[in-house]
């Protein structure tokens, strides 16, 4: 009834869907929205959002944008949390490998399109390159304000001293700004921008940054754009100004110091240790010959990715 | 005991593979068909086909069979199906004054053209057990037919309302707009009547069901009365543009109701009666009566617009006598809340790993954490005399 035919091979299905799923009009649509988007750097573009076989939540705003801008000789990359390997981002890659047949790769350099959540990849990026960020909640104001009608308002007049008085609340109560993660920016000096739950710490890499940052929130229908060398500026005040996470420990598996470290539990008599987030980064440092406090420990294997995967029926 | 970096994509796969072994069940056991679920589990394929925005029987049937009776799961299936499907055309409004009817009471009248059709219902049975539906093998029960056909014409009872000039008009002028479609264009608001009304049959029926409950306990100002339900078949007809005339192209079944509600009138309009309108495919009454609850209530905002048009904003409130005070009124938290394929994901979404973010937050905390210890230390002496100045230099930073 659909004009669809299943082939089965290998036990993994191959639709023949259209390129990148999306036909190609919803691609067009889209497309327009991520012009407009890159035009006015941070502004919230609504778009008409698809359905998408992968759950709202899970990643289908920067699906449909992937979708909408990825090309038959591009290289893909998914991350999750920083890593290739986690879940929901074998599930993307292989969601666009089935429906699109590009290369897929983990090595950050080798990508031309980037998709990810919540993590921006330690290494630089470069101006040929897209980053495609999955968005859940792509308003700064939603826990301020949550109805659109009174937030396009704010936006509309850049009367932003609602987030100030958040962030000052935060320096009353605690002695410090609080936000830790989704830390609110401003854009090109003019939109207050969402930049989608990744740590502070990423937040200094966005700013000016050669790549073209592309948002994609499906659930809430909108897409916006930060273009390549645009001025991003996470907010502060001048006797409070903006910090990023620090750990005392390095990554103990390639040494690194100054990555963003994942904590992991290793017994229930508090031993833990830290690895780096950006698993491609820490391989490529492990593969140059760097080592970590634990290089040796043949815990860190499993945790290093040298060991038995995960079994589903556990 | 560690968390794999590696070995995602083989889970995934093992994980799948269990999946179609429990969704099989014990093996011993006849496999369900979908014909089987299309026909004796009716009401749930209505409920599929009616928030996954497509009619097609056996389609909701085999989504829930695949999803194992998770119906929210299945309505998932059928609306990414939907959304693959090349748009032809539109159709013309069904008119379900035309209904080929199997069931059509009124709560307002106690017998009007056409009469009451009770039809199939559950509405007087007696909730027990049927034990004898546990035995396999029951010959097919057959109703007896009356011996005449129910009445051809059966007109509706707000048909017969607006003839006295009771009830509003609801009739779209020749210039109407296309309808609203929420699949192609992103939620705006204010919304339209034709955008809520698509937001609400797509809606899940317990969200409607628990709002349409609290307008009637006092969290809203409505007086309902079931004007009518109606179930039955009516034709869907398009208007090729090679022909320019409408034709049939087929019949589908579905559930109608009409809440008429008491409207007090203003300075502009003499005291009359509104509708709050339902619609469901299949036999689907609960959700189509919480559905004319639900658009009832959000009229408040048609209201007000309307009324801005006339009066000037220091008379609206009192003139109008409603005002958004309620959830069930608020078009905003209500549209936004209504999908349960877009709440389900953002819930469930929860399951994915969030430890980045967490790492950020327990940097935080142990901070604050050190920063309060640190306050502390210096005046623990002091704490037991003045317990409640203890607090000061902490709320002085």
């Amino acid at each position: 009834m659909s004009g669809k035919t299943t082939t089965s091979s290998g036990g993994v299905e191959a639709e023949t869907y259209n390129f990148a799923y999306l036909d190609e009009q919803t691609k067009r649509m889209i497309r327009r929205c991520i012009l407009k988007a890159v035009a006015l750097p941070g502004y919230q573009v609504e778009f008409g959002g698809r359905e998408m076989p992968l759950p709202y939540g899970w990643g289908t705003g920067g699906i449909q944008v992937t979708a909408a801008v990825i090309g038959a000789d591009d290289t893909l990359k998914v991350i999750d949390q920083g890593s290739d390997d986690t879940t929901n981002a074998v599930n993307i890659r292989r969601f666009f490998a089935r429906t699109t047949g590009v290369a897929t790769t983990e090595a950050t350099d080798a990508a031309t399109i980037i998709q990810t959540r919540h993590r921006i990849p330690e290494a630089t990026l470069r101006d040929s390159q897209i980053l495609v960020y999955q968005v859940p909640q792509p308003e700064p104001l939603t826990f301020l304000e949550p109805r659109k009608e009174e937030t396009r308002k704010i936006h509309a007049y850049a009367e932003y001293g609602v987030m100030h008085l958040k962030l000052y609340e935060d320096v009353a109560r605690f002695g410090r700004i609080a936000s830790t993660y989704a830390y609110p920016v401003m854009v090109n000096e003019r939109y207050l921008m969402s930049p989608s739950p990744i740590p502070k710490f990423d937040n200094p890499k966005m700013d000016a940054m050669p790549a073209l940052q592309l948002f994609g929130a499906g659930r809430e229908k909108r897409i916006y754009a930060v273009p390549p060398w645009t001025t991003v500026r996470s907010l502060d005040f001048d006797d409070h100004p903006f910090d990023i996470e620090t750990w005392e420990e390095a990554c103990a598996l390639c040494g690194a110091g100054e990555s963003y470290l994942d904590e992991v539990i290793l017994d229930d008599q508090g031993g833990k240790m830290f690895v780096c987030s950006d698993s491609d980064f820490c391989q490529r440092r492990r593969e140059a010959g760097h080592t970590g406090a634990m290089s040796d420990d043949p815990r860190a294997a499993v945790i290093g990715g040298d060991a038995a995967p995960e079994s589903a029926a556990s | 005991m560690y968390v794999a970096v590696k070995g995602g994509e083989t889970a995934i796969l093992n994980s799948h593979k269990l999946l179609a072994e429990e969704r099989r069940g014990d093996p011993a056991i006849p496999e369900l068909s979908v014909a089987q679920i299309r026909e004796q589990m009716a009401l749930a394929v209505d409920r599929v086909m009616t928030e996954g925005s497509l009619y097609d029987p056996d389609l909701a049937a085999l989504a829930i069979k695949q999803a194992q009776g998770d119906l929210v799961e299945a309505i998932f299936l059928v609306r990414a199906f939907r959304t693959t499907l090349p748009r032809f055309g539109s159709t013309r409004p069904i008119d379900t004054a035309r209904m080929a009817i199997r069931r059509r009471i009124s709560a307002t009248y106690k017998d009007l053209p056409g009469g009451q059709v009770l039809g199939p219902t559950y509405d007087y049975t007696h909730r027990l057990l049927d034990f004898a539906l546990a035995a396999d093998g029951a010959p097919a029960p057959v109703a007896e037919r009356a011996d005449e056909p129910v009445a051809a014409a059966m007109p509706r009872v707000a048909d017969i309302l607006r003839g006295e000039g009771l009830i509003e008009d609801e009739t779209p002028g020749d210039d109407a707009a296309q309808p609203y479609d929420l699949t192609r264009e992103p939620m705006r608001h204010p919304a339209g009547r034709d955008q809520r009304l698509q937001n609400l049959a797509r809606g899940d029926e317990g969200f409607l069901l628990a709002l349409g409950y609290s307008t009637q306990r006092g969290y809203g100002s409505t007086h309902p009365f079931a004007g009518e339900i109606r179930l039955g078949e009516v034709a869907v007809e398009i208007v090729p543009e090679e022909l320019g005339f409408a034709i049939e192209i087929g019949e589908i079944t579905v559930t109608e109701c009409q809440m008429v509600n008491q409207f007090e009138g203003n300075a502009e309009q003499p005291p009359h009666f509104t509708c709050g309108y339902g619609l469901t495919f299949g036999h689907g009454e609960r959700k189509a009566m919480a559905m004319a609850l639900v658009d009832r209530a959000l009229r408040v905002e048609d209201a007000l617009a309307d009324l801005e048009a006339l009066l000037d904003r220091a008379l609206r409130a009192e003139e109008l006598g409603e005002t958004v005070r309620w959830p069930a009124q608020d078009a905003d938290f209500v549209m936004y809340h209504s999908d349960n394929v877009e709440a389900t994901g953002f819930v469930t979404h929860l399951k994915l790993p969030h430890y980045v973010d967490f790492q950020s937050e327990l940097a935080l905390v142990r901070r604050l954490r050190r920063e309060h210890a640190a306050r502390r230390a210096p005046q623990a002496p002091e704490e037991a005399p003045a317990a409640n100045a203890s607090a000061e230099p902490e709320a002085a930073e």
